[in-house]
């Protein structure tokens, strides 16, 4: 018990202050629908000026076909294209994939990694944008302020096609 | 018999009157405007109509069409053909970046007197001279230059299609034409053979006239620099036009010149 005492701080001094911990947490809704596919769904994080600091995830069709099958479709994550989607050659290595079903999906990102790579302090929005073929559009952001200097849980709720989205912020 | 002639009067007075607001509009209208995936095409509709974008008057004349691919060259139609109320054809969008899709019209026109009846006449400068009857009197002729455009982007956008020739009313984007958004402000200059077009009168039409009672045109002024500033409403396509009257003309019979310019441009929901 004391050595545990003792070892917690000294686990503390040792973690770099680079190492901070982002977690996301997207909540992909259970819809009932007659018609129901996937949504093609977009994570980054936005600098105040709209650009993109970095490309956390995005999912779409995977299947194989002359239209590039899922890819001719990613304009309808309109917001995203605009920002710097459309600069993006897919797939990108750790971060474009295959769409995901309805429940909690988890994302754990590390500073200094890719993706999420070494963000300078300041105001950022996590940006989680939504579209589902037959289905609608949606899109919620998440302010936050980094680097934090304690664990920082923030959240926010879509209405139609996002869940809530999480953000666990750890220094 | 006289079928023909009145329809092509009707065209012939559409043509020549750029300036009065209730002439037809030709436009083009494509079916998407933001593309991507390994293999993207767009279709795209030519009509002169009055209500946008419904084609329910003329087609647009295929030996206009003439597409401006991302590198500056000129790229084909494909698949095209004319029905009765509208020509249809495809892009294929084999280089990535913006594409200029334009129906482009330089020609000339005239009214003249042949044994003390008034008659008219439009089309190529240069078949003019053959074309006008013997005995024709009192002829005058206007010179004539319209532009009608839309853009694609594959992928990330350039400019280079955007280039202007220096002929005619033409379009610099200042705010990308395929990144138009509802309630967000989009500025474009205007130039006049190469050089700003200032003070010149745009408007900007909504398409889905036929559903509401008035058209709803949002006017506005060029600067003195040719720019113009237009906050979109709401999402959808719009139609945007400018016209102007003057007496450069390259054609030496012409007094005066007719040039226009119309874009169809669409703006997403933010």
């Amino acid at each position: 018990m004391r050595r545990l005492l003792i070892s917690v701080p000294a686990v503390m001094l040792a973690a770099p202050a680079m190492a901070a911990d982002m977690n996301v947490t997207v909540t992909v809704p259970q819809l009932t629908v007659a018609e129901y596919h996937r949504p093609y769904v977009s994570v980054w994080i936005e600098r105040a000026d709209k650009t993109i600091a970095s490309q956390l995830a995005v999912w779409y069709a995977q299947k194989e076909s002359k239209e590039g099958a899922g890819t001719k479709w990613l304009p309808e994550l309109r917001l995203w294209w605009r920002h710097g989607g459309r600069d993006q050659q897919m797939p990108v290595d750790g971060v474009s994939g295959a769409t995901r079903p309805a429940g909690d999906q988890m994302l754990k990102f590390q500073s200094g990694k890719a993706p999420l790579g070494d963000l300078p302090a300041g105001k950022y929005d996590l940006v989680v944008e939504a579209a589902r073929e037959t289905g609608g559009r949606e899109v919620v952001h998440v302010p936050f302020e980094w680097p934090v200097t304690a664990a920082q849980h923030l959240d926010k709720s879509g209405s139609v096609e996002l869940g809530t989205v999480k953000l666990d912020l750890a220094p | 018999m006289l079928k023909r002639p009145l329809k092509y009067l009707a065209v012939v007075v559409a043509l020549s009157l750029p300036l009065a607001a209730q002439a037809h509009k030709m436009w083009l209208l494509p079916s998407a405007t933001n593309v991507a995936g390994d293999d993207p095409w767009v279709t795209v509709d030519a009509a002169v109509s009055n209500d946008l974008f419904f084609a329910d008057h003329m087609p647009g004349s295929l030996d206009r069409v003439v597409i401006t691919a991302p590198d500056g060259q000129v790229a084909k139609p494909e698949n095209a053909s004319t029905g009765k109320y509208r020509s249809v054809f495809d892009v294929h969008l084999t280089q990535s970046g913006t594409y200029k899709i334009a129906l482009i019209n330089s020609g000339a026109f005239a009214t003249y007197e042949l044994n003390g009846e008034k008659k008219r006449w439009r089309g190529n400068a240069a078949d003019m001279a053959k074309e006008m009857p013997a005995g024709a009197k009192n002829i005058d002729v206007t010179e004539s230059s319209n532009r009608v455009e839309t853009f694609v982007s594959n992928g990330k956008p350039n400019d280079a299609a955007l280039k202007p020739t220096g002929d005619g009313i033409e379009l610099v984007p200042v705010t990308r034409v395929n990144d138009l958004v509802s309630g967000e402000a989009a500025t474009f200059q205007l130039l006049l053979d190469g050089k700003p077009a200032s003070d010149l009168k745009v408007t900007a039409i909504a398409g889905a006239t036929r559903y509401r009672n008035a058209p709803e045109e949002i006017n506005t002024n060029t600067d003195k620099n040719g720019k113009f500033t237009v906050t979109w409403p709401h999402a959808g396509m719009y139609w945007i036009n400018a016209s102007a009257q003057d007496g450069n003309t390259h054609i030496k019979q012409a007094k005066q010149r007719r040039v226009s310019y119309s874009a169809t441009l669409e703006v997403l929901p933010e």
